[in-house]
Order: C-alpha cells, then sequence, then structure tokens
C-alpha cells in the first residue's frame, strides 16, 4: 500500500478515509484534522490559555503533543486515582512526556488532596467506578482550570469515544444527555470552555499517533474498566465498522448535524435552573452537588 | 507475535498477510495496531516466520 499524499511505503491504513499513509503524512493528517476540528467548532481562540487533562494513556499525550506542534498555549493536568498496579504507571507516562518536551504538568492526587481513591471511594459510595471516576475528573479538571485561570479544558475524547457514548445515549434515548453531548461546551456559570479536538480521529489514529511520533503511553487499560458497558458499545460499533468502514464518523457527525438541536432546548433549560452547590461552589442543580456528596460518602 | 491486553506470546507461521493474521485470529482489525519490529505494518504485509509481531489493542474502555 502506498502513501495518499506522497506515494512512498504505508505505515498505516485508515479505511473510512479509504487510504493508506506513511509516517510524516500521517502525522500531518492528525495535525490537519485536529485544526479543522478546532476551527470548524470555534473550539480555541487566539491567546486562549488550555489545560490538557492527561492520563497517560494515548489520547491524551497525542492530543497535548498535537496542540503544543499547533501554537496553542497549553499545560498539562494529571489527576491521580489511586488505583494500584495502574494510577503510578499512568503518572509515570505523563511526567515523561513533560519533562521530554519541556512542558508545565499540573498534578491532583485524588487520595492525597481530596482523600479517597476511586476503587475504596466508590465501593464505600455504592457507585460504579467509572461513574465515580468520571464524576470526578469533570469536577476536578474544571476547578483546577477555574482556579488556575485558564480558560479551556481540552479532554481526549475521540471518535471511538464518542459515537459510544452517543450509541449508549440513544438506546436508552437520555434526551438530556444528548443535549449535552457537543464537542463544545461554553464557558460561564462557574465552567470554564470545555473542547474535545480529538473528535475526527478514531482511537486507532491517536495510538498510531504516539507509536509513530515516538510517544510511550500506557498501553495497559484500566483494570476498574474491564467489562464495562461503554466497551461493549465500542465492539458493537467496530463490528459495524468493520463492514462498513465510515460508520461510526457517519453516526456521530450526522447526530451533530441533524438531530443535536432537537435535544439542546432540555440541556439549555438544566442550564438555567443551575445554583451554586452550598459547600464547594460549583454549579448545580441541588443545593449541594455530586462531587460533594460523593467526597461525604467515600470519606467517612 | 505478542499480544497484549493481557500480555501473552504465541508462534505462528508465516508467510501470512497482515489481515489474514487477524482474521484467524478472530481480532477485528479497527481495534489494534500491528506493529512488526519497530514500526506499524498495514494490513496488506506480509509476515515471515522470523518477523517479531506485536498486536496492540487501542480500545480504551474510560467512559468519562
Amino acid at each position: 500500500m502506498k502513501c495518499r499524499r506522497c506515494k512512498a511505503p504505508a505505515v498505516i491504513d485508515v479505511r473510512r478515509h479509504n487510504a493508506g499513509f506513511c509516517r510524516d503524512c500521517f502525522l500531518h493528517h492528525c495535525r490537519e484534522q485536529v485544526r479543522k476540528t478546532i476551527e470548524d467548532f470555534e473550539m480555541l481562540a487566539p491567546g486562549d490559555r488550555v489545560l490538557v487533562a492527561v492520563s497517560g494513556g494515548k489520547d491524551s499525550l497525542a492530543l497535548w503533543d498535537i496542540l503544543r506542534d499547533l501554537d496553542y498555549d497549553v499545560d498539562g493536568l494529571y489527576l491521580g486515582l489511586g488505583i494500584d498496579g495502574y494510577s503510578d504507571e499512568s503518572g509515570v507516562y505523563a511526567r515523561a512526556y513533560a519533562d521530554k518536551v519541556g512542558a508545565q504538568l499540573v498534578e491532583i492526587d485524588l487520595p492525597t488532596d481530596v482523600g479517597f481513591d476511586i476503587p475504596t471511594g466508590s465501593r464505600i459510595a455504592r457507585r460504579v467506578p467509572c461513574s465515580a471516576c468520571g464524576l470526578s475528573k469533570r469536577h476536578l479538571f474544571n476547578q483546577a482550570a477555574v482556579d488556575g485561570g485558564y480558560d479551556v479544558v481540552a479532554t481526549g475524547h475521540n471518535l471511538d469515544d464518542e459515537a459510544a457514548v452517543l450509541f449508549g445515549n440513544v438506546l436508552r434515548w437520555s434526551t438530556e444527555y444528548l443535549g449535552r453531548q457537543l464537542p463544545v461546551l461554553p464557558e460561564g456559570n462557574g465552567f470554564a470552555r470545555k473542547v474535545k479536538p480529538l473528535v475526527r480521529l478514531g482511537e486507532r489514529e491517536t495510538a498510531a499517533y504516539c507509536v509513530l511520533a515516538g510517544i510511550d503511553y500506557q498501553v495497559e487499560e484500566c483494570p476498574m474498566a474491564a467489562g464495562n458497558r461503554h466497551l461493549g458499545y465500542k465492539s458493537a460499533l467496530n463490528a459495524i465498522e468493520e463492514q462498513s468502514p465510515g460508520s461510526k464518523h457517519a453516526f456521530y457527525f450526522g447526530f451533530l448535524e441533524k438531530a443535536s438541536p432537537l435535544f439542546t432546548p432540555e440541556a439549555a433549560a438544566e442550564q438555567e435552573q443551575l445554583q451554586q452547590c452550598a459547600r464547594c461552589g460549583t454549579p448545580t442543580t441541588g443545593e449541594v452537588c455530586a462531587f460533594c456528596r460523593l467526597v461525604e460518602r467515600a470519606t467517612r | 507475535m505478542v499480544l497484549r491486553n493481557p500480555r501473552r506470546e504465541i508462534d505462528m507461521h508465516g508467510p501470512m498477510r497482515v489481515h489474514a493474521l487477524l482474521e484467524r485470529l478472530e481480532i477485528n482489525r479497527e481495534s489494534v495496531l500491528v506493529i512488526r519490529g519497530d514500526t506499524l505494518v498495514t494490513g496488506d504485509v506480509q509476515l515471515s516466520d522470523d518477523d517479531q509481531v506485536e498486536i496492540r489493542p487501542v480500545v480504551s474502555g474510560g467512559c468519562a
């Protein structure tokens, strides 16, 4: 197979583009996909200070690297989750990248700074680990951005992530979530802007980006995620994609173009009901936000 | 040949194309990268007996 751009031997094939790429042209392809996403969805403005949520995995490290290549003012934020045999290693990869390129990495350690780890906290609070983890990440990423004077939080959600979440939301017709499933959530009401610049890249592409760019990342999967519903959705979508390349892209971008506006009024109405959490000041629909309730249960 | 998550090693006899290898192992080609030596290879590449090959999963399970 030849590279679509330069006709040199290809090292990676991307079936939904019906194309192969050599190393340099593939790295160029990834940067251009991110640049187009940022422009199309008006994610970032000149001078914005960007905080990238970095897990040590392929997506967040690829995102950090690409945003740096595109000359954005971007620091990393690593959240230690206290998951035995996983979190220590993930931090090593995040720090190694930051050291290698001379980038600033902000660190928060959930057990030390908040008082619980994900396995113990989720068990005590009787929440699914991935749910407690996601809630903690959303809260602490936003708080770190607001406290640190950042305009934007960028996360490494890729096309596969977004298609799988959409698949789950459609299966259950979770209309309030469908109304918020956007690649950009604007700032305001105590929230930093949130952007997902990788939504045009599949996770096979972000992994390939890291391999070809020489970025070491944590290949091992989080042990808490094994067998979760999200992985089941991804497996189903990959089975469809193998038979019909481009299906995931058509599903997600078709939703954004044709269906998403139908659900935004419900999400907007919920935004109008937001008030400040009585404990931490974060916007919430209740008196106390979900994260403070989780902390209370997980640390008692 | 090394497979990851969980890590295990198997021997396969070539010559065999990457696509055929994944088909034989019943692995969805959208879910992995195939690395020969230290570089990626496309599905049409012929693998030989002597090649050291890693099949690396790319699917992450977090749902934040």
